[in-house]
Protein backbone atom coordinates (compact mmCIF):
# COMPACT_ATOMS: atom_id res chain seq x y z
CA UNK A 1 0.00 0.00 0.00
CA UNK A 2 1.62 3.27 -0.68
CA UNK A 3 1.37 6.32 1.88
CA UNK A 4 2.78 8.86 2.92
CA UNK A 5 5.97 7.26 3.53
CA UNK A 6 8.56 6.69 1.12
CA UNK A 7 10.38 4.08 3.35
CA UNK A 8 8.66 2.28 6.32
CA UNK A 9 10.33 -0.14 8.40
CA UNK A 10 9.21 -2.15 11.54
CA UNK A 11 11.56 -4.51 14.00
CA UNK A 12 14.12 -4.84 11.17
CA UNK A 13 16.31 -8.25 12.35
CA UNK A 14 19.73 -8.85 9.90
CA UNK A 15 21.85 -11.69 11.60
CA UNK A 16 25.64 -12.78 10.25
CA UNK A 17 27.15 -15.67 11.34
CA UNK A 18 29.73 -13.77 13.74
CA UNK A 19 27.15 -11.33 14.70
CA UNK A 20 23.54 -9.70 14.93
CA UNK A 21 24.07 -6.84 12.70
CA UNK A 22 20.62 -5.07 12.23
CA UNK A 23 18.86 -5.67 15.82
CA UNK A 24 14.86 -4.64 15.75
CA UNK A 25 15.38 -1.39 13.68
CA UNK A 26 12.07 0.97 13.15
CA UNK A 27 12.00 4.06 10.34
CA UNK A 28 9.74 5.69 8.39
CA UNK A 29 11.18 8.01 5.98
CA UNK A 30 8.12 10.68 4.31
CA UNK A 31 7.87 11.82 1.10
CA UNK A 32 10.15 14.70 -0.27
CA UNK A 33 12.27 14.85 2.93
CA UNK A 34 16.31 14.25 3.21
CA UNK A 35 16.74 11.90 6.14
CA UNK A 36 20.40 10.72 7.22
CA UNK A 37 21.76 8.11 8.62
CA UNK A 38 24.43 8.21 10.85
CA UNK A 39 26.63 5.73 12.91
CA UNK A 40 29.76 4.49 13.89
CA UNK A 41 31.51 1.79 11.15
CA UNK A 42 29.71 -1.50 11.78
CA UNK A 43 26.66 -0.25 13.47
CA UNK A 44 24.52 -1.53 10.56
CA UNK A 45 23.89 1.47 8.43
CA UNK A 46 25.00 -0.02 5.38
CA UNK A 47 23.09 -3.55 5.99
CA UNK A 48 20.05 -1.49 6.81
CA UNK A 49 19.88 0.51 3.71
CA UNK A 50 21.31 -2.92 1.39
CA UNK A 51 18.16 -4.52 2.78
CA UNK A 52 16.37 -1.21 1.27
CA UNK A 53 17.94 -1.42 -1.97
CA UNK A 54 16.75 -4.58 -2.13
CA UNK A 55 20.25 -6.06 -1.74
CA UNK A 56 19.79 -8.18 0.90
CA UNK A 57 17.24 -9.82 2.80
CA UNK A 58 16.00 -8.97 6.13
CA UNK A 59 15.43 -12.09 8.40
CA UNK A 60 12.91 -10.77 10.34
CA UNK A 61 10.27 -7.77 10.56
CA UNK A 62 8.41 -5.67 8.30
CA UNK A 63 10.21 -3.53 4.85
CA UNK A 64 8.28 -1.54 2.15
CA UNK A 65 10.23 1.31 0.19
CA UNK A 66 7.60 2.97 -2.08
CA UNK A 67 4.80 0.57 -1.02
CA UNK A 68 6.89 -2.67 -2.08
CA UNK A 69 8.85 -5.33 -0.26
CA UNK A 70 12.63 -4.81 -1.48
CA UNK A 71 12.83 -8.76 -1.40
CA UNK A 72 10.08 -8.94 -4.34
CA UNK A 73 11.45 -5.66 -5.71
CA UNK A 74 10.58 -5.79 -9.84
CA UNK A 75 12.04 -3.40 -12.98
CA UNK A 76 9.40 -1.31 -12.24
CA UNK A 77 10.08 -0.57 -8.64
CA UNK A 78 13.92 -0.28 -9.22
CA UNK A 79 12.65 2.28 -11.98
CA UNK A 80 12.02 4.56 -9.57
CA UNK A 81 14.89 4.16 -6.68
CA UNK A 82 17.90 5.63 -7.98
CA UNK A 83 21.17 4.02 -5.92
CA UNK A 84 24.31 6.13 -5.52
CA UNK A 85 26.77 3.62 -3.42
CA UNK A 86 29.86 4.09 -1.72
CA UNK A 87 32.31 2.72 -4.34
CA UNK A 88 31.61 1.50 -8.03
CA UNK A 89 33.67 1.66 -11.14
CA UNK A 90 32.04 2.71 -14.34
CA UNK A 91 32.45 1.10 -17.60
CA UNK A 92 36.21 3.30 -17.53
CA UNK A 93 36.52 3.59 -21.07
CA UNK A 94 33.45 5.19 -22.20
CA UNK A 95 32.71 8.87 -21.53
CA UNK A 96 30.69 11.02 -18.64
CA UNK A 97 28.09 11.84 -21.92
CA UNK A 98 28.16 8.20 -23.52
CA UNK A 99 27.62 6.44 -20.03
CA UNK A 100 24.59 9.31 -18.62
CA UNK A 101 23.11 8.36 -22.32
CA UNK A 102 22.95 4.70 -21.36
CA UNK A 103 22.05 4.82 -18.01
CA UNK A 104 19.32 7.04 -18.76
CA UNK A 105 18.03 3.99 -21.66
CA UNK A 106 17.03 1.81 -18.63
CA UNK A 107 14.49 3.60 -16.85
CA UNK A 108 10.67 4.47 -18.76
CA UNK A 109 10.94 8.01 -17.95
CA UNK A 110 14.73 9.13 -17.47
CA UNK A 111 16.02 12.97 -17.24
CA UNK A 112 17.28 14.24 -20.21
CA UNK A 113 21.38 13.93 -20.20
CA UNK A 114 22.77 17.13 -20.98
CA UNK A 115 20.37 18.48 -18.10
CA UNK A 116 21.47 15.82 -15.80
CA UNK A 117 25.30 16.54 -16.43
CA UNK A 118 24.87 19.96 -16.32
CA UNK A 119 22.60 20.22 -12.65
CA UNK A 120 25.95 18.14 -11.43
CA UNK A 121 28.38 20.50 -12.42
CA UNK A 122 30.18 18.31 -15.01
CA UNK A 123 29.34 20.26 -18.64
CA UNK A 124 33.26 20.78 -19.19
CA UNK A 125 33.71 16.66 -18.51
CA UNK A 126 31.39 15.36 -21.34
CA UNK A 127 33.45 14.19 -23.56
CA UNK A 128 36.16 12.91 -20.60
CA UNK A 129 36.04 9.18 -19.74
CA UNK A 130 35.53 8.64 -15.87
CA UNK A 131 39.50 8.07 -14.89
CA UNK A 132 40.18 11.73 -16.10
CA UNK A 133 37.95 12.82 -13.49
CA UNK A 134 39.14 14.14 -10.18
CA UNK A 135 37.47 11.86 -6.82
CA UNK A 136 34.58 14.86 -6.79
CA UNK A 137 34.43 14.90 -10.11
CA UNK A 138 34.18 11.12 -10.26
CA UNK A 139 31.32 11.59 -7.18
CA UNK A 140 29.08 13.47 -9.21
CA UNK A 141 29.02 10.93 -12.23
CA UNK A 142 27.61 8.63 -9.46
CA UNK A 143 25.30 11.15 -8.40
CA UNK A 144 24.33 11.84 -12.08
CA UNK A 145 23.93 7.65 -12.99
CA UNK A 146 21.92 7.62 -9.57
CA UNK A 147 19.66 10.40 -10.83
CA UNK A 148 18.98 9.87 -14.51
CA UNK A 149 16.05 7.70 -14.12
CA UNK A 150 13.93 10.98 -12.75
CA UNK A 151 14.04 8.62 -8.86
CA UNK A 152 11.15 9.00 -6.52
CA UNK A 153 13.38 7.71 -3.50
CA UNK A 154 17.48 8.32 -3.95
CA UNK A 155 19.92 6.85 -1.65
CA UNK A 156 23.15 8.14 -1.13
CA UNK A 157 25.90 6.32 0.77
CA UNK A 158 29.00 8.19 2.13
CA UNK A 159 28.11 10.53 -0.60
CA UNK A 160 31.26 12.95 0.17
CA UNK A 161 33.84 10.99 1.69
CA UNK A 162 37.48 11.84 0.76
CA UNK A 163 36.21 15.69 -0.67
CA UNK A 164 37.85 18.51 -0.09
CA UNK A 165 35.88 21.10 1.80
CA UNK A 166 34.69 23.66 -1.25
CA UNK A 167 33.62 20.30 -3.59
CA UNK A 168 31.87 19.30 -0.56
CA UNK A 169 29.89 22.52 -0.03
CA UNK A 170 29.23 22.57 -4.14
CA UNK A 171 28.39 19.18 -3.58
CA UNK A 172 25.42 20.08 -0.99
CA UNK A 173 23.69 22.43 -3.48
CA UNK A 174 23.29 19.45 -5.66
CA UNK A 175 21.47 17.63 -2.83
CA UNK A 176 19.59 20.55 -2.07
CA UNK A 177 18.42 21.32 -5.74
CA UNK A 178 17.56 17.71 -5.68
CA UNK A 179 15.39 18.24 -2.25
CA UNK A 180 13.83 20.77 -3.88
CA UNK A 181 12.69 18.97 -6.85
CA UNK A 182 10.56 16.66 -4.62
CA UNK A 183 13.43 13.87 -4.94
CA UNK A 184 13.09 11.89 -1.31
CA UNK A 185 16.91 10.95 -0.34
CA UNK A 186 18.46 8.80 2.25
CA UNK A 187 21.39 9.43 3.49
CA UNK A 188 24.28 8.29 5.10
CA UNK A 189 27.46 9.80 6.15
CA UNK A 190 30.15 9.79 8.74
CA UNK A 191 29.96 14.18 8.56
CA UNK A 192 27.86 15.48 11.21
CA UNK A 193 27.77 18.93 9.49
CA UNK A 194 26.55 17.40 6.04
CA UNK A 195 23.73 15.54 8.02
CA UNK A 196 22.91 19.15 9.91
CA UNK A 197 23.77 20.99 6.56
CA UNK A 198 21.04 18.53 4.28
CA UNK A 199 18.58 16.59 6.51
CA UNK A 200 15.27 17.18 7.46
CA UNK A 201 15.93 14.59 10.13
CA UNK A 202 18.73 12.35 11.23
CA UNK A 203 18.81 9.11 12.24
CA UNK A 204 21.30 7.70 14.98
CA UNK A 205 22.03 4.05 14.40
CA UNK A 206 24.81 2.16 16.74
CA UNK A 207 24.59 -1.41 17.30
CA UNK A 208 22.46 -2.26 15.30
CA UNK A 209 19.77 -0.30 17.28
CA UNK A 210 18.28 2.96 16.03
CA UNK A 211 18.88 5.30 18.85
CA UNK A 212 17.65 8.28 18.44
CA UNK A 213 15.65 9.96 15.79
CA UNK A 214 15.47 13.75 15.41
CA UNK A 215 15.64 17.21 13.54
CA UNK A 216 18.94 17.98 13.71
CA UNK A 217 17.81 21.00 16.16
CA UNK A 218 16.47 18.14 18.87
CA UNK A 219 18.26 15.64 18.40
CA UNK A 220 19.32 14.19 21.86
CA UNK A 221 16.87 16.08 23.49
CA UNK A 222 16.72 19.49 25.22
CA UNK A 223 18.94 18.38 28.21
CA UNK A 224 21.65 18.12 25.32
CA UNK A 225 21.23 21.59 24.53
CA UNK A 226 22.25 23.49 27.68
CA UNK A 227 24.26 25.85 26.87
CA UNK A 228 27.56 25.89 28.52
CA UNK A 229 29.58 29.07 29.77
CA UNK A 230 33.06 29.02 30.53
CA UNK A 231 35.10 32.00 31.75
CA UNK A 232 38.97 32.00 34.12
CA UNK A 233 39.49 34.10 36.88
CA UNK A 234 42.41 34.23 39.63
CA UNK A 235 41.47 30.85 40.56
CA UNK A 236 41.54 29.11 36.74
CA UNK A 237 38.85 27.78 34.03
CA UNK A 238 35.38 27.58 35.07
CA UNK A 239 32.62 26.15 33.16
CA UNK A 240 28.87 26.28 34.03
CA UNK A 241 26.14 24.60 31.86
CA UNK A 242 23.05 26.70 31.94
CA UNK A 243 19.35 27.30 30.48
CA UNK A 244 20.00 31.02 30.56
CA UNK A 245 23.46 32.03 29.32
CA UNK A 246 22.51 35.59 28.47
CA UNK A 247 21.42 36.08 32.08
CA UNK A 248 25.03 34.51 33.35
CA UNK A 249 27.09 36.62 30.85
CA UNK A 250 24.85 39.18 32.42
CA UNK A 251 26.37 38.56 36.09
CA UNK A 252 29.45 37.67 35.14
CA UNK A 253 29.98 41.53 33.31
CA UNK A 254 28.99 42.72 36.58
CA UNK A 255 31.02 40.77 38.91
CA UNK A 256 34.14 41.62 36.46
CA UNK A 257 33.59 45.12 36.05
CA UNK A 258 33.57 44.60 31.97
CA UNK A 259 35.54 42.49 30.06
CA UNK A 260 35.04 38.75 31.56
CA UNK A 261 38.34 36.59 30.65
CA UNK A 262 38.36 34.09 27.83
CA UNK A 263 34.65 34.35 27.93
CA UNK A 264 32.66 31.42 25.82
CA UNK A 265 29.20 30.47 25.46
CA UNK A 266 28.86 27.09 23.39
CA UNK A 267 25.89 25.05 22.53
CA UNK A 268 26.80 21.69 22.32
CA UNK A 269 27.23 20.53 18.09
CA UNK A 270 25.46 17.74 16.54
CA UNK A 271 28.57 16.59 16.99
CA UNK A 272 28.69 16.82 20.84
CA UNK A 273 25.35 15.49 20.88
CA UNK A 274 26.30 12.67 18.43
CA UNK A 275 29.17 11.12 20.24
CA UNK A 276 26.88 11.32 23.33
CA UNK A 277 24.39 9.18 21.91
CA UNK A 278 27.01 6.71 20.56
CA UNK A 279 28.99 7.11 24.12
CA UNK A 280 25.82 6.29 25.92
CA UNK A 281 25.29 3.03 23.83
CA UNK A 282 28.33 1.84 24.11
CA UNK A 283 28.16 2.62 27.83
CA UNK A 284 25.01 0.70 28.21
CA UNK A 285 26.13 -2.23 26.22
CA UNK A 286 28.89 -2.62 28.58
CA UNK A 287 26.69 -2.38 31.50
CA UNK A 288 25.04 -5.33 30.30
CA UNK A 289 28.13 -7.31 29.65
CA UNK A 290 29.53 -6.76 32.81
CA UNK A 291 25.65 -7.42 34.41
CA UNK A 292 25.60 -10.61 31.93
CA UNK A 293 29.12 -11.72 33.55
CA UNK A 294 28.37 -10.90 37.38
CA UNK A 295 25.43 -14.16 36.40
CA UNK B 1 6.50 11.89 -11.97
CA UNK B 2 3.00 10.56 -12.41
CA UNK B 3 3.62 8.84 -15.54
CA UNK B 4 6.79 6.90 -14.39
CA UNK B 5 4.28 4.33 -13.22
CA UNK B 6 2.46 4.11 -16.82
CA UNK B 7 5.38 4.50 -19.50
CA UNK B 8 6.57 1.24 -20.73
CA UNK B 9 9.97 -0.30 -19.49
CA UNK B 10 12.21 -0.52 -22.55
CA UNK B 11 12.06 -4.23 -23.79
CA UNK B 12 15.09 -6.26 -22.29
CA UNK B 13 16.40 -6.83 -25.79
CA UNK B 14 16.61 -3.08 -26.59
CA UNK B 15 18.64 -2.57 -23.58
CA UNK B 16 20.81 -6.10 -24.36
CA UNK B 17 21.49 -4.23 -27.72
CA UNK B 18 22.43 -1.30 -26.41
CA UNK B 19 24.83 -2.67 -23.90
CA UNK B 20 26.33 -4.70 -26.54
CA UNK B 21 27.01 -1.79 -28.47
CA UNK B 22 28.72 -0.31 -25.11
CA UNK B 23 30.83 -3.67 -24.20
CA UNK B 24 31.75 -3.04 -27.89
CA UNK B 25 33.09 0.67 -27.41
CA UNK B 26 34.90 -0.38 -23.69
CA UNK B 27 36.31 -3.64 -25.45
CA UNK B 28 38.34 -1.85 -28.54
CA UNK B 29 38.76 1.27 -26.31
CA UNK B 30 41.01 -1.25 -24.21
CA UNK B 31 44.72 -1.36 -24.73
CA UNK B 32 45.01 -4.30 -22.66
CA UNK B 33 42.46 -6.74 -23.84
CA UNK B 34 43.01 -5.48 -27.83
CA UNK B 35 46.31 -6.72 -27.48
CA UNK B 36 46.32 -9.98 -24.82
CA UNK B 37 42.75 -10.79 -26.53
CA UNK B 38 41.95 -9.62 -30.35
CA UNK B 39 45.56 -9.07 -31.57
CA UNK B 40 47.22 -12.63 -29.75
CA UNK B 41 46.46 -15.10 -31.98
CA UNK B 42 47.20 -12.64 -35.15
CA UNK B 43 51.11 -11.97 -33.61
CA UNK B 44 51.20 -15.69 -32.54
CA UNK B 45 50.79 -16.24 -36.21
CA UNK B 46 52.98 -14.23 -37.34
CA UNK B 47 56.16 -15.02 -35.22
CA UNK B 48 55.37 -19.02 -36.16
CA UNK B 49 55.67 -18.24 -39.98
CA UNK B 50 58.61 -16.01 -39.39
CA UNK B 51 60.26 -18.62 -37.17
CA UNK B 52 59.26 -21.96 -39.30
CA UNK B 53 58.99 -19.99 -42.37
CA UNK B 54 60.85 -22.80 -44.47
CA UNK B 55 59.73 -25.38 -42.29
CA UNK B 56 57.65 -28.30 -44.15
CA UNK B 57 54.41 -29.26 -42.32
CA UNK B 58 53.65 -32.75 -44.19
CA UNK B 59 53.38 -30.44 -47.50
CA UNK B 60 51.84 -26.68 -46.08
CA UNK B 61 53.88 -24.23 -44.45
CA UNK B 62 53.58 -23.09 -41.01
CA UNK B 63 51.34 -20.09 -41.31
CA UNK B 64 48.77 -22.43 -42.74
CA UNK B 65 49.80 -25.04 -40.03
CA UNK B 66 49.07 -22.93 -37.40
CA UNK B 67 46.24 -20.81 -38.54
CA UNK B 68 43.31 -23.30 -37.49
CA UNK B 69 44.88 -23.66 -34.26
CA UNK B 70 45.04 -19.65 -34.00
CA UNK B 71 41.22 -19.29 -35.30
CA UNK B 72 40.33 -21.77 -32.51
CA UNK B 73 42.57 -19.89 -29.80
CA UNK B 74 41.29 -16.95 -30.61
CA UNK B 75 38.11 -17.89 -30.26
CA UNK B 76 38.37 -18.99 -26.63
CA UNK B 77 40.63 -16.37 -25.95
CA UNK B 78 37.26 -13.74 -27.20
CA UNK B 79 34.77 -15.53 -25.47
CA UNK B 80 36.32 -17.68 -22.28
CA UNK B 81 39.15 -15.20 -21.50
CA UNK B 82 37.81 -12.04 -22.00
CA UNK B 83 34.53 -12.60 -19.97
CA UNK B 84 35.49 -14.12 -17.07
CA UNK B 85 38.38 -11.73 -16.55
CA UNK B 86 36.15 -8.65 -17.44
CA UNK B 87 33.08 -9.96 -15.09
CA UNK B 88 35.40 -10.76 -12.29
CA UNK B 89 36.48 -7.36 -12.35
CA UNK B 90 33.14 -5.65 -12.94
CA UNK B 91 32.42 -7.90 -9.70
CA UNK B 92 34.82 -6.84 -7.35
CA UNK B 93 34.90 -3.41 -8.35
CA UNK B 94 30.90 -2.59 -7.90
CA UNK B 95 30.22 -2.43 -11.80
CA UNK B 96 27.58 -5.51 -11.25
CA UNK B 97 26.20 -4.00 -7.98
CA UNK B 98 25.67 -1.09 -9.86
CA UNK B 99 23.95 -2.62 -12.57
CA UNK B 100 21.59 -4.72 -10.07
CA UNK B 101 20.53 -1.51 -8.52
CA UNK B 102 19.37 -0.28 -11.66
CA UNK B 103 15.83 -1.55 -13.90
CA UNK B 104 18.74 -3.17 -16.01
CA UNK B 105 17.50 -6.84 -17.26
CA UNK B 106 19.60 -8.93 -16.01
CA UNK B 107 19.23 -10.67 -19.17
CA UNK B 108 20.36 -7.91 -21.01
CA UNK B 109 23.89 -7.55 -19.39
CA UNK B 110 24.22 -11.41 -20.99
CA UNK B 111 22.56 -10.33 -24.04
CA UNK B 112 25.90 -7.47 -24.06
CA UNK B 113 28.47 -9.81 -23.09
CA UNK B 114 27.80 -12.50 -25.20
CA UNK B 115 27.08 -9.69 -27.88
CA UNK B 116 30.37 -8.38 -27.83
CA UNK B 117 32.31 -12.06 -27.64
CA UNK B 118 29.99 -12.23 -31.29
CA UNK B 119 31.49 -9.13 -32.28
CA UNK B 120 34.55 -9.19 -31.51
CA UNK B 121 35.30 -12.97 -32.75
CA UNK B 122 33.99 -12.34 -35.69
CA UNK B 123 35.84 -9.33 -36.26
CA UNK B 124 39.33 -11.27 -35.22
CA UNK B 125 38.59 -14.27 -36.99
CA UNK B 126 38.08 -11.77 -40.41
CA UNK B 127 41.57 -9.88 -39.72
CA UNK B 128 43.51 -13.38 -38.88
CA UNK B 129 41.78 -15.11 -42.22
CA UNK B 130 42.44 -11.20 -44.55
CA UNK B 131 46.49 -11.34 -43.25
CA UNK B 132 46.90 -15.09 -43.32
CA UNK B 133 45.68 -15.15 -46.90
CA UNK B 134 46.40 -12.14 -48.35
CA UNK B 135 49.95 -11.46 -46.64
CA UNK B 136 51.32 -15.30 -45.19
CA UNK B 137 49.73 -17.13 -48.12
CA UNK B 138 47.60 -19.23 -46.35
CA UNK B 139 45.00 -20.96 -48.64
CA UNK B 140 41.77 -19.99 -47.67
CA UNK B 141 38.56 -23.07 -48.67
CA UNK B 142 36.10 -22.13 -50.90
CA UNK B 143 33.82 -25.45 -50.78
CA UNK B 144 30.27 -24.21 -48.94
CA UNK B 145 30.04 -27.53 -47.09
CA UNK B 146 33.36 -26.28 -44.87
CA UNK B 147 31.97 -23.08 -44.12
CA UNK B 148 28.78 -24.66 -42.91
CA UNK B 149 31.67 -26.53 -40.67
CA UNK B 150 33.22 -23.22 -39.54
CA UNK B 151 30.01 -21.88 -39.11
CA UNK B 152 28.70 -24.64 -36.29
CA UNK B 153 32.18 -25.09 -35.07
CA UNK B 154 32.54 -21.29 -34.60
CA UNK B 155 29.18 -20.84 -32.63
CA UNK B 156 29.49 -24.04 -30.16
CA UNK B 157 32.96 -22.90 -29.62
CA UNK B 158 32.27 -19.04 -28.58
CA UNK B 159 28.83 -20.32 -26.99
CA UNK B 160 30.31 -22.70 -24.79
CA UNK B 161 33.48 -20.36 -24.30
CA UNK B 162 31.32 -17.65 -23.43
CA UNK B 163 29.05 -19.68 -20.83
CA UNK B 164 32.18 -21.10 -19.28
CA UNK B 165 33.79 -17.43 -19.18
CA UNK B 166 30.89 -16.30 -16.96
CA UNK B 167 30.58 -19.21 -14.85
CA UNK B 168 34.76 -19.27 -14.11
CA UNK B 169 34.14 -15.14 -13.79
CA UNK B 170 33.25 -16.62 -9.89
CA UNK B 171 36.76 -18.46 -9.08
CA UNK B 172 39.50 -15.42 -8.83
CA UNK B 173 38.68 -14.17 -5.42
CA UNK B 174 39.28 -10.21 -5.99
CA UNK B 175 39.84 -8.15 -9.90
CA UNK B 176 43.48 -8.24 -9.67
CA UNK B 177 43.92 -11.79 -9.06
CA UNK B 178 41.31 -12.13 -12.34
CA UNK B 179 44.32 -11.95 -14.92
CA UNK B 180 46.81 -14.22 -12.95
CA UNK B 181 44.38 -16.66 -12.28
CA UNK B 182 42.71 -16.94 -15.43
CA UNK B 183 45.37 -16.26 -17.90
CA UNK B 184 47.34 -19.28 -17.07
CA UNK B 185 44.61 -21.60 -17.25
CA UNK B 186 43.82 -20.59 -20.75
CA UNK B 187 47.14 -20.97 -21.88
CA UNK B 188 47.62 -24.55 -20.34
CA UNK B 189 44.43 -25.37 -22.39
CA UNK B 190 46.19 -23.84 -25.62
CA UNK B 191 49.65 -25.84 -25.07
CA UNK B 192 47.76 -28.88 -24.26
CA UNK B 193 45.02 -28.52 -26.93
CA UNK B 194 48.05 -28.38 -30.35
CA UNK B 195 47.17 -24.74 -31.14
CA UNK B 196 51.48 -24.10 -30.45
CA UNK B 197 52.30 -27.67 -31.57
CA UNK B 198 51.76 -30.10 -34.01
CA UNK B 199 48.95 -32.16 -31.66
CA UNK B 200 50.07 -35.55 -32.79
CA UNK B 201 53.36 -35.07 -31.86
CA UNK B 202 51.68 -34.42 -28.10
CA UNK B 203 52.52 -36.92 -25.59
CA UNK B 204 49.69 -39.45 -25.32
CA UNK B 205 47.90 -38.56 -21.99
CA UNK B 206 48.45 -34.65 -22.62
CA UNK B 207 46.40 -35.83 -25.55
CA UNK B 208 43.72 -37.27 -23.10
CA UNK B 209 43.64 -35.07 -20.57
CA UNK B 210 43.04 -32.27 -23.55
CA UNK B 211 40.50 -34.38 -24.87
CA UNK B 212 38.17 -33.76 -22.01
CA UNK B 213 38.27 -29.97 -22.54
CA UNK B 214 36.77 -27.98 -25.35
CA UNK B 215 39.80 -25.98 -26.80
CA UNK B 216 40.83 -29.63 -28.60
CA UNK B 217 37.85 -30.08 -30.33
CA UNK B 218 37.54 -26.49 -31.55
CA UNK B 219 41.19 -26.54 -32.72
CA UNK B 220 40.41 -29.63 -33.98
CA UNK B 221 37.53 -28.61 -36.01
CA UNK B 222 38.91 -25.73 -37.69
CA UNK B 223 41.86 -28.04 -38.97
CA UNK B 224 39.28 -29.88 -40.65
CA UNK B 225 38.06 -26.56 -41.91
CA UNK B 226 41.45 -24.95 -43.19
CA UNK B 227 43.76 -28.03 -43.93
CA UNK B 228 43.47 -30.29 -46.75
CA UNK B 229 41.55 -33.43 -45.85
CA UNK B 230 44.52 -35.84 -46.02
CA UNK B 231 45.86 -34.07 -42.93
CA UNK B 232 43.06 -36.20 -40.61
CA UNK B 233 45.57 -39.53 -41.16
CA UNK B 234 47.91 -37.07 -38.62
CA UNK B 235 44.54 -37.23 -35.95
CA UNK B 236 44.32 -39.41 -33.70
CA UNK B 237 42.11 -42.31 -34.92
CA UNK B 238 42.53 -41.02 -38.03
CA UNK B 239 39.84 -38.87 -38.64
CA UNK B 240 38.44 -35.15 -37.99
CA UNK B 241 36.21 -36.56 -35.23
CA UNK B 242 33.79 -33.90 -36.38
CA UNK B 243 30.38 -35.46 -34.48
CA UNK B 244 32.08 -36.35 -31.22
CA UNK B 245 33.81 -32.84 -31.34
CA UNK B 246 30.12 -31.96 -31.51
CA UNK B 247 29.40 -33.58 -28.43
CA UNK B 248 31.79 -32.65 -26.49
CA UNK B 249 31.65 -28.90 -27.09
CA UNK B 250 27.56 -29.05 -26.81
CA UNK B 251 27.95 -30.83 -23.56
CA UNK B 252 30.39 -27.94 -22.45
CA UNK B 253 27.67 -25.77 -23.30
CA UNK B 254 25.17 -27.14 -21.49
CA UNK B 255 27.11 -27.57 -18.33
CA UNK B 256 28.33 -24.24 -18.82
CA UNK B 257 25.13 -22.30 -19.01
CA UNK B 258 23.71 -25.03 -15.98
CA UNK B 259 27.05 -23.52 -14.37
CA UNK B 260 26.69 -20.23 -14.75
CA UNK B 261 23.58 -19.84 -13.36
CA UNK B 262 23.89 -21.36 -10.41
CA UNK B 263 27.17 -19.98 -9.10
CA UNK B 264 26.92 -15.90 -11.07
CA UNK B 265 26.40 -13.77 -8.33
CA UNK B 266 26.25 -9.41 -8.68
CA UNK B 267 28.31 -9.07 -5.54
CA UNK B 268 31.66 -10.16 -4.27
CA UNK B 269 31.61 -13.21 -2.54
CA UNK B 270 32.37 -11.18 0.81
CA UNK B 271 29.09 -8.88 0.75
CA UNK B 272 27.08 -11.66 2.60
Amino acid sequence: MENDNAVRVRGLVKRYPDKVAVDGVDLDIHRGEVFALLGPNGAGKTTTTEILEGYRRADEGEVSVLGTDPAHGDRRWRSRLGIVLQTSRDEAESTVLELVSHYAGYYPNPRDPDEVIAAVGLEEKRKTRPRKLSGGQRRRLDVALGVIGNPELLFLDEPTTGFDPEARRQFWTLIENLRTSGTTILLTTHYLDEAEHLADRVGVIADGRMIEIGTPETLGGRGARTARVSWSDADGPHELRTDRPTAEVAALMQRFDGEVPELEVRRPSLEDIYLDLIGKANAADAAVAIEAGAL
Amino acid sequence: MADTTTKPLPSTLSVGLARTKLEVREFFREKEALIFTFFFPIIFLGIFSAVFGSTDFNGVNAATYFTPGMIASGIFLSSFQSLAISIALERDEGLLKRLRGTPMPPQSYFIGKIGQVLVTSIAQFALLLVIAGLVLGVDIPTEPSKWLDFAWIFILGAASGSVLGIAFSVVPKSGKAASAVITPVVLLLQFMSGVYFVYSSLPAWMRDVASVFPLKWLAQGMRSVFLPDGFQVNEPGGSWQLGTGAIVLTVWLILGLFLAQRVFRWTRRDAG
